[in-house]
């Protein structure tokens, strides 16, 4: 106990939120083992790791840089289809599901890096919200993009078509890996809850150790006054580009996660448009801007919350979107805030135990 | 006292996660059968899923009143997808917790594609009532009461050319839907073969689905006599008004997405006279099934006219009564038992329904019918030659 409260605020906190995940995935693989956990609890297991993951990929481009991102999404879709690309292709060649999902990631998270650095090298140049409204369009371009996209193999090699599926001219048993608006379907269902546990941790302690590092500090200092930053001699571009970057790679992570855990990946405005930009973005804002832990709370509850409204039936987004107004309202008004203060649930404990402690206190003194 | 606090506290929180996590305990009694529904009720498609919603329990109640399959009552659950893939896997698993025996969805292709490896490990029995992607054929586990993409496509070039309509084709499509663009290829191929020349292909997607205003200049400048519209019928309605008001009057045919354009509120039906469309159903129709189900349909949703999606998911729930009959399946069967002895029965069945006579399945889980069509005369479809 003593040892933990030495340690500095921000080491401390992060054993809290690494614990919170271990003992999350130690009572789930319990409640899997002992067969009392529900089919749609498991099913979403998954869901909220990679939901997790770019909450909190995010929040570095929000939170820690202090620039807006509309397009995380897209990012993610990429992450999602040259990952799923790379497990078709490879299913054969390379048999071991580690080290091809392995590859999958990296590639996943490299292909998303390399479009998340050609935006962040025009668009971090300047200032105001000019990342949002191109992350934005960018997100929109991936997906029609790879809506119009045909991808077949055959025994020649890769064929390469915009129109359709016939101008492939693929010789006979050719392969239709990426089929326009039908995706690609049949990638082996790879992703586990417990790879996805480890990637979400694994990001997680990446991210903590960019914000706490050199470059972090150098990131903030940005944030915070961009003006004093410059003048100290930080280089601007590069570090935002550094963020950016490595934020991009993050949602790419959680796409390939998405696409191993789903069997026909699409590119609709559902899964990869702007919606699920924004989408993220709640995760982020109700989570606390800044604060990695609380995205990753959030995203969970916000994922789980429309799944257990089901019985409300027809008034189940209404509820949802009630519910997470209050939640928004509860969370960060100025005068809730206060109220939760005076009320907090830690002093009424603490007071209570204070109690008892001074009536032990007096009943002993009275014994003696 | 502060250790105390933060075992207390992580208690609260452990007791209330276990008992959100866990299976409610709602397991299916063995005495009903239990027969899920998934398809969008929120959303874009949302007309879809409801429709089938409706259909389906139309069916379910009528099939009960009637004293159920073999004498078993059946429980209908339907849960929404909003047509997207993964929260189809999310309702699946919900209704598997509710205690799900066979499922009768889902409503959109995409979705079907995700929930059939979910059936396939399951050894669920799966019938959908209207995702025609080829891809749901895949695993072989996925049976359809409509016809696949690729046969609308094939069915439509061979009428136009049998019939000798038009030879200078049009097409206008939506490129980024499956439904939309899996006709679309099947139909150029065919068109090909039938030796119908294609003046002009124009895509637009879901993001650009207002203006046709060039793609319809494109295929009026290319002397098109007949337009193809393998599409919905909400952007049916627009590319008849924006045609006529570029004085562009060609033949229109489209396929199943067509039907319920009568329907639409604000739309000017005189704009869809003449249209032809390949659909298995019709709520005009005067064979006597069809008029009896529109009847039903209209007494039970305050006085909505049934559109193709309904009727489909009402012959889904008769298909499975037949093929659990024939079958002889029990409601106290395991879901991998009735999966097998459906999958069985469906092969053997010939049913007719409103959206086909003499309905038959492959192994593959295509059905085999015969394609009708309509033309909108008068505001009314009638059977055309």
């Amino acid at each position: 106990m003593t040892k933990i409260k030495e340690l500095n605020k921000s080491t401390r906190n992060n054993i809290i939120t690494l614990g919170i995940i271990l003992v999350f995935y130690v009572l789930c693989q319990i409640l899997i083992a002992a067969g009392v956990m529900s089919n749609l609890m498991q099913g979403l297991l998954v869901p909220l790791c990679y939901y997790s993951i770019l909450a909190v990929s995010l929040n570095l481009t929000v939170g820690i840089l202090g620039e807006l991102s509309l397009g995380h999404a897209g990012f993610m879709c990429i992450g999602a289809f040259t990952g799923a690309f790379f497990t078709r292709c490879t299913e054969d060649s390379i048999p071991n599901v580690f080290i091809r999902y392995t590859i999958a990631v990296l590639i996943g998270a490299i292909f998303a890096a390399l479009f998340g650095g050609l935006i962040g090298v025009v668009v971090l140049r300047l200032r105001g919200d000019y990342l949002a409204i191109v992350t934005l369009a960018f997100g929109e371009i991936v997906k029609n993009i790879i809506n119009a996209l045909y991808i077949g193999i055959d025994e020649k090699g890769f064929h390469i078509s915009l129109q359709d599926a016939s101008n492939l001219k693929m010789a006979e048993g050719g392969d239709i890996i990426v089929n326009g608006a039908k995706g690609i379907t049949g990638t082996s269902r790879d992703t586990t809850f417990t790879i996805a546990i480890l990637l979400l941790i694994l990001v997680y302690v990446i991210i903590v150790n960019l914000i706490n590092s050199r470059s972090g500090r150098a990131i903030m200092a940005i944030r915070d006054n961009r003006i004093a930053a410059e003048s100290v001699g930080i280089d601007i571009t590069r570090f935002k580009l550094l963020a950016f970057t490595i934020s991009a790679a993050m949602a790419g992570v959680a796409g390939v996660l998405y696409s191993h855990n789903i069997s026909s990946l699409v590119a609709t405005p559902k899964n990869f448009g702007y919606n699920m930009s924004i989408m993220i973005l709640v995760f982020v804002v109700l989570g606390g801007v800044g604060n990695i832990r609380g995205s990753i709370i959030a995203a969970v509850i916000l994922t789980l919350l429309p799944e257990y409204l089901r019985f409300l039936a027809d008034y189940r987004m209404l509820i949802y979107a009630i519910v997470l107004i209050v939640m928004m309202i509860f969370n960060w008004n100025p005068a809730c805030i206060t109220w939760r203060k005076n009320h907090s649930f830690k002093d009424i404990l603490q007071s209570v135990f204070k109690n008892k402690k001074e009536e032990a206190k007096a009943s002993g003194k009275e014994e003696a | 006292m502060k250790k105390m606090k933060k075992v207390l506290s992580l208690l609260v929180v452990s007791s209330m996660v276990v008992a959100s996590f866990a299976a409610c305990g709602t397991k299916n009694s063995s005495d009903t059968f239990t027969i899920g529904g998934i398809g969008p009720v929120t959303g874009d498609a949302a007309v879809y899923g409801q429709s089938v919603k409706n259909g389906a329990e139309l069916a379910v109640k009528e099939i009960n009143d009637a004293g159920g399959i073999n004498g078993t009552q059946i429980t209908f659950k339907f849960e929404d997808d909003m047509a997207d893939g993964e929260k189809a896997v999310n309702a699946y698993n919900t209704l598997k917790d509710a205690g799900m025996q066979m499922l009768m969805g889902t409503v959109t292709s995409g979705a079907c594609a995700s929930v059939m490896e979910e059936t396939n490990v399951d050894g669920m029995f799966q019938l959908t009532p209207s995702a025609s992607s080829t891809d749901v054929l895949k695993n072989g586990n996925v049976y359809q009461v409509c016809f696949t993409d690729p046969n609308q496509g094939i069915a439509s070039a061979q009428y136009i050319a049998s019939k000798g309509i038009a030879s200078k084709v049009a097409i206008i499509y939506d490129s980024s839907d499956i439904y939309s663009s899996g006709i679309e290829t099947a139909f150029k191929q065919e068109a090909a073969n039938q030796g119908l020349e294609i003046v002009a292909e124009e895509a637009f997607t879901a993001d650009s689905n207002s203006d046709f205003s060039v793609q319809l200049q494109k295929a009026k400048d290319a002397g098109a006599e007949l337009v193809f519209l393998p599409i919905y019928y909400s952007q049916a309605t627009l590319i008849l008004s924006q045609a006529a008001a570029i004085d562009f009057k060609p033949i229109f045919l489209g396929c199943d997405g067509l039907d319920g354009i009568l329907t639409v509120e604000n739309f000017d039906k005189s704009l869809a006279e003449g249209v032809v469309l390949l659909t298995p159903f019709a709520a005009e129709s005067t064979d006597e099934k069809t008029v009896n189900f529109v009847k039903a349909y209209q007494a039970a949703y305050s006085n909505e006219t049934p559109n193709q999606f309904a009727a489909d998911a009402y012959d889904a729930i008769y298909i499975i009564k037949a093929a659990a009959e024939k079958g002889s399946v029990k409601a106290d069967m395991s879901i991998e038992d009735i999966g097998t002895a459906m999958k069985d029965a469906i092969q053997q069945i010939s049913y007719d329904g409103l959206t086909g006579t003499q309905m038959t399945w492959a192994a593959t889980g295509e059905v085999n019918k015969q394609p009708r069509v309509f033309k909108i005369e008068g505001g009314k479809y009638v059977t055309a030659e």
